[in-house]
């Protein structure tokens, strides 16, 4: 039987504010146990929620990035349960009115474009951390992170494979931070997935009964993960098994998903508004201005590279991929009037380097201001595409701008055509057999020579010209 | 309609109030009284009436978003039952 | 001095004839001697109150002093209060000292009125009767054979028994108003959102509203100018302008216009009410009012929707007493869900855990909408009723109570019975109105009767204003009950 993989995605991501969504707590990661912890996330007895409008302004701005409605009253809620790491004994989160509906999200997976739209965004509150080293056979409790802001993003299931889940997470974790609701710091927990995987016959309407694959901090973790649940559901129903719809967990040491065994009861949230909130009123003054103050998105800026520096779809997909890329990209352009050349440049030495030195386009040693002299001298002539790798590889080292360099390595490719000229008759001179060869048809032998002239000028000749003065006088 | 033994088990389940088979039989008949009274609010058509979830129709002030508060843990570890290296401890946690 | 009115105090303050400390003195000697057999306080601190009486001394003398700077007060234990014991009448918090003050404490200590001590109650403010505190019944001053009424039962007690010359309290169905009708005093529930919540250990949040008690509705005009006001840390605090709730009290009554619901004279009500209530009325008339018939059609149907929405927010709202963070934890478990289930099992008295299992019933899959939605609904048709009868009357008038106060154990193995008994006052709750009560009468048994007045949103000038020309016409309000040395009627102040 042939078996379709149907996924979908709910992404928890921290929202970038300084303190907490009902609390005036710092959000900063890394405090000691409890210190972030006030009155409120501790929920002592008679405290109160009040809202942070910076969590509800990025829940705006996201909803306005992924062109979703906007629920201009929405609601919070309480989800009732016992954990100990959730201190009043419910969530604060929005069920029935939350503050996005709807969306898209354009992927690239294997070339081609699909558009994922999102069921919903709502706001809510993160639980704190249980500390399971052990305390006497205890576990600890740290409250720091509990009432960090979240918005919790869910797509529809529209994700066949686990590449697919992957793109979109990427494609989703690309644009929160570039419009700056969340730092996307992984390790962290900023930026986490639950993946709902179920498998179905190919060709059957109904969905299979899905199992949630819960909190996984990385894009490998999350394809691995996928990989390993399909592949159980299948071989599962293959061996006249069913599927229980369960919340299962990724061990990465493993490779395997496994079943939460703290989930034994079936959960009965009692959601219900929550009576210390207020229904949440977003006014139209408001939505426009966080939409006035929303950088140009990914897809738009796209579109626009591709027509205003002419480099291909694919291109223009991957340096928009965070956008610091793009921001570095353009500013190199722009630097010197040359899209195509830069966008060979961020992409191929520039990555390579980065990624050999596990450095972020952020930390880039070469300044996209410098990339650009870098290219409008191989543009002017100054510099082959060979000796232009060599600044590149000054410039990498901190030896100086880009025509210091130049100077102080003697990198400038040969303009002196009577220079060139001696060289060239000198070359002929020494290899008459290259010469004789060329003569008698042997087309590589003209290659030989051009390779002796660009030795003998230490690779500063212009190879077009080495070309054109070799053509003349063999002719 | 009214309430089974089981149906107070689950309930007191889902509230985490440790409630054994006797107990649940004295629960079962006087919540079955308080349910009688509340079954006369069943028969009001309600169908076009919006619900009231709070006294007043306002909706939420928000705050800036500002740290103001300071680490305290100290003084509200002090009526905690049980606590050390800052934290709160709990019977061990299975996931 | 014990049964002097709060400006009578707050003059001979200022006079220099007594000062903070002996003030304090004077009631916490009245406290050690009355409450043995009251039982109004949970937690009494002579130390703290005194030094709390010396700093309103300082500002007193420093010509800093407020209106009331000096006066004490008693406040429920449902406040917390930094480095006092708050238990809300609970052994789940029976060691519980507060590491913070609500915004109700606050503002009291800014006012410079120091605190007399913590009042007993009913376990989290659920009860009529005060009999469900884990600290044990409050007896009523007036019979100590009799109940307070709750669930600020220790409040109105202390009052009653001039132990305080005022009390804090709160109302999420009655609980100011039906123990002060019960020991005839005056008590006030504001609209919802003029106090902060705050510090205030929840039971039903979109309900749950602090207000004055004490003995005169002049007294309570005092206190509120105290107590309200707009509060950044509760979401539901309304802002407003500050206003002076006494400035309308002498005030004459002419035109007004008094609403007489039917439905709150109907069954159920005791007849000697009727008739005390009944002779207000007429009393008021002579003061220049008239009266106009409204009906509440759906107030009949206020328990049913407030026994599913009270329970429902309080099953949330008392979940964070998990054992975990503060207060009661069982001794022994074997593992930590087995910890949460006996914490919360031995934790929490018989009352408390009925509502948080009701409460957990009507939110659970499948009875949401019959349940806590249906009665969100109707909820909103007794608003309305509130609304549409203000259109024809200033303030609505009946009954507080259906009865006065009960024998102890009365009614406490029957909660429907209990429960009926907050029938008048429950709907203003719903409906976030402000409500009062005064005492107008006493039964043939000696003990007090109450008269309620419900008024539109923020009319509680207005209310005060009634309650005060009644209360400059009739003397109901300056009786004490007959224990020990407060009995006799209370000195004019």
């Amino acid at each position: 039987m042939k078996w379709e993989t149907v996924i979908g995605l709910e992404v928890h991501t921290q929202l970038a504010t300084r303190s907490k969504i009902f609390s005036g707590s710092s959000t900063a990661f890394g405090a000691a146990p409890n210190t972030q912890a006030s009155a409120v996330d501790v929920a002592l007895p008679g405290v109160l929620p009040v809202l942070n409008k910076k969590a509800v302004e990025c829940a705006i701005r996201f909803g306005l990035a992924v062109d979703a409605t906007l629920n201009r009253v929405n609601v919070f809620d309480r989800k009732n349960y016992f954990y100990p790491d959730l201190p009043k004994g419910y969530q604060i989160s929005q069920l029935a009115r939350p503050i996005v509906e709807g969306g898209t999200l354009k992927i690239v997976v294997e070339g081609e474009e699909r558009t994922i739209h999102l069921t919903r965004a709502h706001m809510e509150e993160d639980a704190g951390k249980s500390l399971h080293e052990d305390f006497h056979g205890m576990t600890g409790i740290d409250l720091n992170r509990a009432g960090t802001p979240l918005l919790e993003i869910v797509s529809e299931p529209e994700m066949r494979s686990s590449a697919e889940a992957v793109a979109y997470a990427r494609a989703l974790h690309t644009l929160v931070t570039w419009i700056g609701i969340c730092d996307g710091n992984m390790q962290e927990g900023s930026f986490r997935v639950d993946a709902n995987v179920s498998v179905r016959p190919v060709g059957q309407a109904e969905f299979g009964t899905r199992r949630e694959i819960k909190n996984l901090n990385s894009f490998k973790f999350l394809q691995q993960a996928i990989d390993f649940e399909v592949r159980w559901q299948i071989e599962t129903l293959e061996d006249g098994g069913r599927i229980e719809q369960a919340t299962v967990l990724f061990d990465p040491d493993t490779g395997e998903t496994r079943m939460m065994r703290s989930k034994e009861d079936a959960h009965d949230y009692r959601y219900f508004p929550d009576p210390d909130l207020l229904p949440v009123k977003l006014d139209e003054d408001w939505i426009e201005a966080v939409r006035a103050g929303l950088p140009e998105l990914p897809a738009a800026m796209q579109a626009r590279f591709q027509a205003d520096y002419g480099v291909s779809a694919y291109d223009a997909a991957v340096l928009t991929g965070s956008r610091a890329l793009a921001d570095f990209f353009e500013a190199a352009a722009r630097a010197c009037g040359q899209g195509k050349l830069a966008a060979n440049w961020v992409m191929g030495e520039l990555s390579a380097a980065l990624n050999k030195a596990e450095l972020d386009i952020a930390q880039s040693p070469v300044s996209a201001a410098q990339l650009g002299t870098l290219i409008a001298r191989i543009q002017d002539g100054t510099l082959s595409g060979k000796l232009a790798k060599q600044v590149f590889e000054g410039l990498w080292e901190g030896a100086g701008e880009v025509d210091a360099i130049i100077e102080a390595r003697g990198l400038k490719q040969m303009s002196d055509s009577g220079e060139l000229e001696k060289i060239v008759d000198d070359v002929l001179a020494a290899n008459p057999k290259s010469v004789e060869e060329f003569r008698s048809g042997k087309e590589k032998a003209f290659n030989a020579l051009v390779g002796q002239v660009m030795k003998a000028s230490r690779g500063k000749a212009n190879p077009a010209q080495v070309n054109e003065l070799l053509k003349a006088r063999l002719q | 309609m009214s309430l089974t033994p089981d149906d107070v088990k689950r309930i007191a389940r889902l509230a985490r109030i440790e409630i054994d088979d006797a107990q649940a039989q004295a629960t079962q008949a006087q919540l079955n009284t308080i349910f009688d009274l509340i079954a006369t609010m069943q028969a009001v058509d309600t169908a076009s009436i919006a619900p009231m979830a709070h006294a007043q129709e306002v909706y939420q002030r928000l705050r800036d978003d500002v740290v103001t508060e300071t680490d305290r843990h100290a003084a509200f570890q002090a009526v905690a039952p049980a606590v050390e290296n800052g934290l709160y401890l709990v019977p061990k946690v299975i996931e | 001095m014990p049964d002097a009115s709060l400006s009578a105090l707050a003059a001979q303050l200022a006079a220099k004839q007594v000062s903070s400390r002996e003030l304090a003195r004077q009631y916490l000697d009245r406290i050690a001697a009355l409450n043995p057999a009251i039982n109004a306080f949970i937690t009494v601190d002579a130390e703290k109150t005194l030094l709390e009486a010396a700093a309103a001394d300082a500002r007193i003398a420093a010509g800093q002093a407020g209106p009331l700077t000096g006066v004490p007060i008693a406040h429920k234990d449902i406040f917390c209060t930094d480095g006092w014991r708050t238990t809300c009448g609970s052994k789940m918090l029976h060691n519980f000292v507060a590491p913070y003050d609500a915004h109700v404490i606050q503002r009291f200590k800014a006012a410079g009125m120091p605190s007399l001590g913590k009042t007993n109650m009913d376990e989290f403010a659920m009860g009529s009767s005060n009999e469900t505190s884990y600290f044990g019944a409050v007896k009523n001053p007036w019979n100590t054979a009799c109940v307070p009424g709750g669930s600020s039962g220790g409040a109105a007690a202390c009052v009653a028994a001039r132990m305080a010359p005022a009390a804090t309290g709160t109302d999420t169905g009655g609980s100011i108003r039906q123990p002060a009708a019960l020991c005839g005093i005056t008590g006030l529930k504001p609209t919802y959102g003029l106090v902060s919540r705050y510090g205030m250990i929840a039971f039903a949040s979109s309900l749950d509203q602090a207000g004055p008690m004490a003995p005169s509705a002049e007294d309570c005009a005092l206190l509120l100018n105290v107590m309200t006001g707009f509060d950044p840390n509760d979401s539901t605090s309304l802002e407003r302008e500050k206003e002076d709730y006494a400035r309308d009290l002498d005030q004459p009554l002419t035109g007004l216009r008094v609403g007489l619901p039917r439905e709150f004279f109907a069954e159920g009500l005791n007849s000697e009410v009727a008739a005390a209530v009944e002779a207000a009325v007429t009393e008021l008339k002579k003061l220049g009012a008239t009266t106009v018939e409204i009906s509440l059609a759906n107030s009949k149907l206020a328990i049913p929707v407030y026994y599913v929405l009270a329970p429902a927010e309080a099953s949330s709202n008392l979940s964070r007493f998990d054992g975990v963070r503060y207060g009661y934890r069982a001794p022994d478990y074997a593992s930590l869900d087995d910890m949460y289930c006996k914490t919360r099992a031995q934790g929490f008295g018989a009352e408390v855990k009925r509502r948080i299992l009701i409460g957990a019933y009507v939110l659970s899959h499948g009875y949401y909408d019959a349940y806590y939605l249906q009665a969100q609904k109707i909820r909103r048709l007794i608003a309305d009723d509130f609304n549409q009868a203000f259109k024809a009357c200033d303030v609505i008038l009946g009954p507080t109570a259906p009865g006065t106060a009960f024998k102890l154990g009365e009614k406490s193995d029957d909660p429907v019975e209990m429960y009926l008994n907050d029938l008048y006052t429950i709907p203003a709750n719903l409906a976030g109105l402000p409500g009062m009560s005064l005492p107008c009468g006493f039964d043939g048994k000696g003990l007090p009767i109450g008269l309620q007045l419900v008024g539109n949103y923020f009319s509680e000038a207005k209310m005060l204003n009634v309650a005060h020309q009644y209360q400059r016409a009739t003397d109901w309000h300056m009786r004490l009950p007959p224990q020990g040395e407060a009995s006799g009627v209370r000195r004019e102040g």
